[in-house]
């Protein structure tokens, strides 16, 4: 065991029952007082590593050794009595409950029989205090902000004795802002000797803040440097194993006329509260309109509407000036619009069926695929076959289960089932949410080279630097309405982006009816 | 399903059925004064002489029908636990056909079936349709409209179309030209079996080969998928639900056109519940239903065996019924030896191969 480690992970193997090998006898170790990243392509395994430490899997293989002598963790209860806290990508919080609530949940204080609020928010408030993590002890958790219940998760680990604190991309769901605050609070954690795994994408943001980097790749432990000897193009190099073009190569956007427009479009909830707001766009052929936002502000409702999977309560939608507002998803895609959902796997796939038969789930009715009575295997298969090859989809065959494939290959079937079907307007949600490196760059390719043929592209994410890198124009998304609207998407910081996504700045009517135009 | 699964569930299903047999012959051992006797009546019984094949046969018949409707609806990620009723008013249905019009030997068959199908489909439809417009739990719905068809069936039998001259609750004879001919003396096997094995090709063809099975199978495997896809998921239930009580609608009349030529069931037959027994054997795959269907059948005419020539009763085979789906549906069941097998395979191919 070398100097110094407080963790040390050996020989871990970890096969899931579909076959899919997530880490093939990785050794990871960490040292005492040390921020260290971990990062990866999605699907190279470091949220199952991480999910072995804390007990939530139970590896084939391999030897966890934690200050110096061995354990065995079978469940999260044991890692947190060892001293092991988790920070999960959700948030594992009861929104209901206050803030307080949720950190001594199961640690109360007592008094007597009853739960001691009195010392409970005491104790929440010196916690706080002392390691610089602002919340409002009183506040329930679904009235504040995504980085306040961060902050909490934060806390709760912590009041429980969390000497590692595992953060599983805890950047990915905040604003630059709150990043900042995050990164401030875990310097502090540092200097009062908690060690920390940083799990991220954000190579820029592992610059900034880890000691150490530990990268993965395809289920293998590559290499651990010192952050301040290599570069974001090293680390880069190191997990994706070539060289990766993270700008997108984009020629200038030649507007068309208007395939989508959405005129004051509202939806509320059963109770009344607007989900949206009167929201009013359009998007021409041959243009990427961008839609940037904290996610909860209106985005996936609007997709859901502009898709058919939900009914708008006010306000019309056209698509090439035909009136379409509310009808069924089937009609729509009839008109010409394709969807990358959000969440792939509730809604892009289904599972257990073969890729082949996911990629057809939207044209198996078209006279190229079906006769009469009978379905045109033949047809079906040659089709499938060249998608799967076009579309770089790694797999043993057509027939293949889409359960077999990783994240990033599940991904590329959706896209590629959603490129293919001659759309005249492409709604991508999120498309490269949760896929390895080189899948994006794949993804973000074909988006641009699809939209400069003539389609209309409405590309709504959650990563800024996504969305601006590939806009030609841009909105905001804020409380179910649009607060910003810029026509070049070259011209805005992301600084400034941030203020209008916190709602911290709108723009005047004025200026916003040009954007949207 | 890709090779290695398949291999799996047939295995699991041998081992799963070989375990019940078994445990079988312990509970024969302990309650039985000759529990060889009794044991080897169940086992070899069905097959000793002609007429007892032929009975496995017949048994067989209704099965395959009403394991072929479970199969459809589960396929569609639907229950069907109406199969029973849908059965029975298919039965009543076709005797009223038979009894109705008077026609052509072969044309005749053909009407009475198509009759216990339309029967059948009514009310099957019926779940189908109340669940795709307002929600209701078709679970619920398709198990409370047995008890409903099942009245209403027996009314119709009984105040329109019994036999008074007959010593009991029956109807008139069937005129000749109705009935599924039986072809093999002295046995009744009859004509339903060609029927049946039209109804698996169908259902195979159906289910696989078309773009109907094709939306139908989708929205039993992810069906915000299939809406997202543009799948009409309302007409995917419905019509899963209509051809499900077609298909068991013709286990009815294979009884009644080709054993009984009359309408003579007071109680339900419980071929309905059989279904769901076959589908899960079946792993929801018509091919697998006739497979499933004979030895559901054969071991129900062993046992009937058994309780004829030995002391020991026919109820036994509930307790091998029972542990084979227990054992069957329990995932975890020889899991591990199944996890060793894709790890060996995993870390030979590497990451996702």
């Amino acid at each position: 065991m070398s100097m110094g480690s407080l963790l040390e992970m050996k020989g871990i193997t970890k096969v899931y029952p579909n076959g899919v090998l997530a880490n093939d006898g990785v050794d990871f170790s960490v040292r005492k007082g040390e921020i260290h990243a971990l990062v990866g392509e999605n699907g190279a395994g470091k949220t199952t590593l991480m999910r072995v430490l804390f007990g939530l899997e139970t590896p084939d293989e391999g030897e966890i050794y934690y200050k110096g002598s061995q354990l065995q963790i079978s469940s999260p209860l044991q890692a947190i009595r060892s001293g092991i806290g988790m920070v999960h990508q959700h948030f594992m919080l009861a929104p209901s409950l206050t803030v307080t609530e949720n950190i001594v949940l199961g640690v109360e204080p007592r008094k007597g029989l009853r739960f001691d609020w009195d010392q409970a928010v005491s104790k929440v408030k010196e916690l706080a205090e002392r390691y610089n993590l602002h919340v409002d002890p009183r506040a329930q958790i679904r009235d504040i902000p995504i980085g306040m219940r961060q902050k909490v998760e934060i806390l709760k680990a912590l009041l429980r004795g969390a000497e590692l604190l595992v953060l599983d991309e805890p950047t990915a769901v905040l604003t630059p802002q709150e990043t900042e605050e995050l990164f401030a609070s875990l310097m502090e954690l540092k200097k009062q000797g908690h060690t920390m795994v940083f799990i991220s994408h954000k190579l820029g943001e592992v610059k900034q803040i880890t000691d150490r980097i530990s990268v993965m790749r395809g289920g293998r432990m590559v290499g651990v440097r010192n952050t301040a000897e290599v570069s974001e193009a090293d680390i880069s190099r190191l997990m994706v194993g070539r060289d990766v073009l993270l700008r997108v190569n984009k020629p200038p956007a030649k507007p068309g006329k208007k395939v989508l427009e959405v005129e004051s479009l509202s939806l509320f909830t059963p109770e009344g509260k607007a989900l949206l707001d009167g929201v009013s766009f359009s998007v021409r052929e041959g243009e990427i309109l961008g839609i940037a936002g904290v996610e909860g502000n209106g985005q996936s409702e609007l997709v859901e509407i502009l898709t058919g999977l939900r009914q708008a309560h006010g306000g019309s939608l056209r698509i090439e000036g035909q009136l379409c507002t509310n009808a069924a998803p089937g009609q729509l895609r009839r008109l010409g619009v394709s969807h990358i959902p959000e969440d792939r796997m509730l809604h892009g796939v289904a599972v257990d069926a073969a890729i082949q038969e996911n990629l057809m789930a939207d044209r198996i009715s078209k006279p190229d695929y079906s006769g009469k009575v009978f379905l045109r295997t033949k047809d079906i298969e040659s089709t499938a076959k060249s998608l799967v090859q076009e579309f770089n989809i790694v797999a043993r065959s057509p027939r293949t289960p889409v359960k077999m494939l990783s994240g990033g290959n599940i991904q590329k079937v959706v896209v590629a089932r959603e490129f293919s079907s001659n759309p005249k307007l492409v709604i991508a949600n999120q498309p490269t949410r949760g896929v390895d490196v080189g899948a994006i760059e794949f993804i973000h390719r074909k988006l641009v080279e699809i939209c400069r043929s003539g389609v209309a592209v409405l590309l709504i994410s959650a990563d800024l630097n996504e969305v601006m890198s590939l806009s030609d124009r841009l909105l905001v998304f804020y409380g179910g309405r649009v607060v910003a609207g810029f026509s070049n998407a070259d011209a805005v910081s992301e600084e400034e982006l941030g203020l209008y996504m916190l709602g911290i700045k709108a723009q005047e009517s004025a200026q916003l009816k040009e954007a949207l135009a | 399903m890709i090779r290695r699964d398949l291999v799996f569930e047939i295995g699991r299903t041998l081992i799963a059925i070989a375990l019940a047999l078994l445990l079988g012959f312990v509970i024969v051992l302990l309650v039985s004064e000759e529990p060889f006797n009794a044991f080897i009546n169940f086992v070899a019984g069905p097959l000793t002489t002609t007429r007892r094949i032929g009975n496995w046969i017949e048994a067989t018949i209704p099965l395959i029908f009403t394991g072929l409707a479970v199969c459809i609806a589960f396929q569609a990620g639907q229950f069907n636990i109406g199969a029973e009723g849908q059965l029975f008013f298919g039965a009543v249905t076709a005797t009223i056909v038979a009894l109705t019009f008077q026609l052509p030997m072969y044309l005749h068959v053909l009407v009475a079936l198509l009759g216990a199908m339309v029967g059948g489909a009514i009310a099957g439809a019926i779940p189908g349709i109340m669940k795709a417009r307002w929600g209701a739990n078709e679970l619920v719905s398709s198990l409370m409209l047995n008890y409903v068809f099942y009245r209403l069936g027996l009314y119709l039998i009984n105040y329109h179309y019994r036999d008074s001259s007959a010593g009991a609750m029956v109807s008139y004879r069937l005129p000749e030209t109705s009935w599924l001919q039986q072809f093999w003396p002295p046995t009744r096997v009859h004509w339903g079996l060609w029927v049946a094995l039209a109804a698996i090709l169908f259902s195979y063809l159906f289910l696989y080969r078309t773009r109907w099975g094709y939306a139908l199978r989708m929205t039993g495997l992810n069906k915000d998928f299939a809406a997202y896809a543009g799948i009409s998921v309302s007409a995917v239930i419905i019509y899963s639900q209509v051809i499900s009580g077609a298909i068991a609608g013709l286990a009815g009349a294979a009884d009644v056109l080709g054993l009984y030529r009359r309408f003579q069931w007071q109680q339900l037959p419980g071929y309905g519940f059989d279904g769901i027994i076959i589908a899960i054997l079946a792993r929801n795959h018509p091919l697998g239903v006739p497979i499933a269907a004979l030895f559901l059948a054969y071991v129900r005419s062993g046992a009937s065996i058994m309780s004829r020539m030995s002391d020991v009763s026919a109820e036994m085979v509930a307790i091998i019924q029972g542990i084979m789906i227990l054992l069957v549906t329990a995932q975890a069941f020889l899991a591990k030896w199944r996890h060793r097998s894709v790890v060996r395979e995993a870390k030979k191919h590497g990451l996702n191969a």
